[in-house]
């Protein structure tokens, strides 16, 4: 029995566990230096397994910096630039997708193209020009874009849509049913799991974003966790227990999503793949 | 035109619209924008001022921007190759037949949609010389640990390695790429009496050529604009006007054009350095696709 079901293939599993076994290390120091003490943390050689565990650590983390503020900032930049993906990747990968209209291929190839722009090619100016609109230190910048479509996600969605069966427009267009009611009642049901890989890569994309809000957020109080981290070596010590406690709360809310929505990752990198 | 066409026409443009409107105002007129700021001296408040080829000619004589165009270069020229080596062996893993796979697969998938900023605070603690796990390790094996953040020689490789924790995304997408192959080719190679080495040699790999090229294409514009761990691990290079590391190894394209743009606020100078990077980026991708039609194979 245990030979049928390890069967030859204990090297494959050997080497996947060693893989597994490289790739949680760093997050395994990360956990273990995060319920250390000062004694702890300066002992050497370094102990492997914390004793005693510090979970005060976690309590003394959130109140270093403003915490819950950043946490709630972070949450409303996550929504808004979900909602955004969300609503405008499905209405234009609608208009690349389930429409024939004369230009639309050409086009469609452009919105591609685009992804190859590196994005630090429009930095500097984009940040002068919403400094003319006066969105410096609000969400504008970080949100506002975000309404109007990113390729890649119009990619994901256009894909998925061209697999729905044209008769089912068709035969809305029959009937008499404008191209907005088709969308919002015939194809927006069917492309829901589509609209979801989006949503989960966006959310995780706004979360983890750091560069963006480094250079347009100015006051402190407005400040996501991304930027808020840097605050634990504010001053020349750095409290290494507290960042990494700091740093397990901003990882485990993308782990938890991760395994609640395993699935439509998984899908996500493979509707994407289809093209390579 | 008939009308069925002409409202088709319409009802298409105005559901891409957005796109269309954003990609005009966030992306072309931005890009032409700094096409135009490149030639002047500009703080960001106030008119700029025409300075002819001055930024550009300025650039050459700088030997930030030479360091940072080195440090840039020396990372995306390593952090490539063992991208996709990396990614084809974790790929590869993921393919074995093992029951409890798709475990695997999401655990070694997993760190590469972890936050980046908070990876290199942990990289910062994993690799300390002395109170590092990583550390720990070395000296278990009887070597002395290497300063992947204090000594200049190592702080690029070790960005190197910390840029491996995001290679299960990628290897996804070889995964994808070698679940493509017909069985029966390699049925029929295992006939032929050839061993694994070879059926990796002789048909997985050429078979996934494109996905090869799409790696190294994404791979090339990451590594090119790294940034983030480089800000991270050097905090925003706070300590002292220039510094970005030992030595400025650290010093990365991008974290120059941020320094240059939003702490010495000159956009002119900055809008240069971004024109000759977005031109640099250019050249390499087409260099790359050309190379590619010598290796990459598209019968399947």
């Amino acid at each position: 029995m245990l030979r049928k079901i390890l069967g030859l293939k204990v090297l494959p599993r050997i080497v996947l566990l060693l893989m597994c076994l490289v790739y949680f290390l760093p997050f395994y120091w990360m956990v273990a230096t995060s319920f250390k003490d000062n004694a702890q943390l300066s002992s050497f050689p370094p102990s492997i397994f914390p004793s005693p565990l510090v979970w005060r650590n976690y309590v003394d983390a959130v109140n270093y910096i403003p915490f819950l503020q950043f946490l709630v900032n972070s949450l409303v930049l996550t929504a808004g630039a979900t909602l955004g993906a969300m609503v405008s990747n499905s209405l234009i990968a609608y208009g690349f997708a389930r429409i024939a209209w004369k230009g639309r291929d050409a086009l469609f190839y452009v919105a591609i193209a685009t992804i190859f722009i590196p994005f630090p090619v429009t930095l500097v100016a984009l940040f002068d020009i919403f400094a003319r609109l006066h969105w410096i230190d609000t969400y504008l910048p970080l949100i506002v874009p975000t309404f109007f479509g990113q390729a890649f996600y119009m990619f994901l969605i256009r894909q998925f849509l061209m697999g729905v069966p044209k008769e089912l427009s068709d035969a809305a267009r029959m009937d008499g049913a404008n191209e907005l009611t088709i969308f919002s009642s015939v194809i927006l049901p069917l492309m829901k799991p589509a609209i979801a890989v989006v949503a989960i890569f966006a959310a995780v994309n706004a979360w983890n974003d750091f560069l963006t809000p480094l250079i347009y957020l100015q006051t402190e109080s407005r400040y996501p966790l991304s930027i808020g981290l840097q605050f634990y070596r504010a001053e020349h010590t750095v409290s290494f227990s507290l960042l990494m406690a700091a740093s397990t709360l901003v990882v485990l809310p993308v782990v938890a999503l991760f395994f609640f929505f395993q699935r439509f990752f998984i899908e996500g990198v493979s509707l994407g793949a289809v093209k390579g | 035109m008939t009308p069925a066409n002409r409202r088709n026409l319409k009802n298409g443009l105005l559901f891409v619209s957005p796109w269309i409107l954003g990609f005009a105002f966030f992306q072309i007129y931005p890009i032409l924008y700094s096409l135009r700021l490149s030639f002047t001296r500009y703080s960001g408040f106030g008119n700029a001022v025409d300075i002819g080829l001055g930024n550009f000619i300025r650039l050459f004589q700088d030997p930030l921007f030479w360091q940072a165009a080195y440090n840039t270069l020396y990372y995306t020229v390593l952090a490539v190759p063992v991208g996709v080596v990396v990614a084809i062996a974790l790929a590869l893993a993921m393919h074995q037949r093992v029951r409890e796979v798709s475990a695997y697969r999401a655990l070694l998938y997993l760190p590469s949609i972890l936050p980046l900023f908070a990876l290199s605070f942990v990289w910062v603690v994993f690799v300390n010389p002395r109170y590092g796990l990583l550390s720990e390790l070395f000296r278990l094996f009887g070597i002395d640990p290497p300063d992947f953040i204090g000594n200049p020689a190592f702080t690029k490789l070790g960005l190197v390695l910390l840029a491996q924790l995001g290679a299960g995304g990628p290897a996804l997408i070889f995964l994808a790429g070698i679940q493509a192959i017909p069985r029966d080719l390699f049925e029929s190679a295992e006939i032929d009496g050839a061993g694994a080495l070879r059926q990796f040699f002789g048909i997985t790999l050429p078979l996934i050529t494109p996905v090869i090229l799409y790696d190294i294409i994404l791979g090339l514009s990451y590594g090119l604009q790294v940034f983030t761990q480089a800000y991270v691990i050097t905090a925003g290079g706070e300590a002292g006007a220039s510094t970005a590391g030992p030595l400025n190894s650290l010093l990365f394209y991008v974290l120059y054009i941020y320094k240059t743009a939003f702490q010495y606020t000159e956009m002119g100078y900055a809008s240069a350095l971004v024109w000759v990077f977005f031109i640099i980026s250019l050249v390499m991708a087409l260099f790359v696709f050309r190379w590619a039609r010598r290796w990459v194979h598209y019968e399947a």
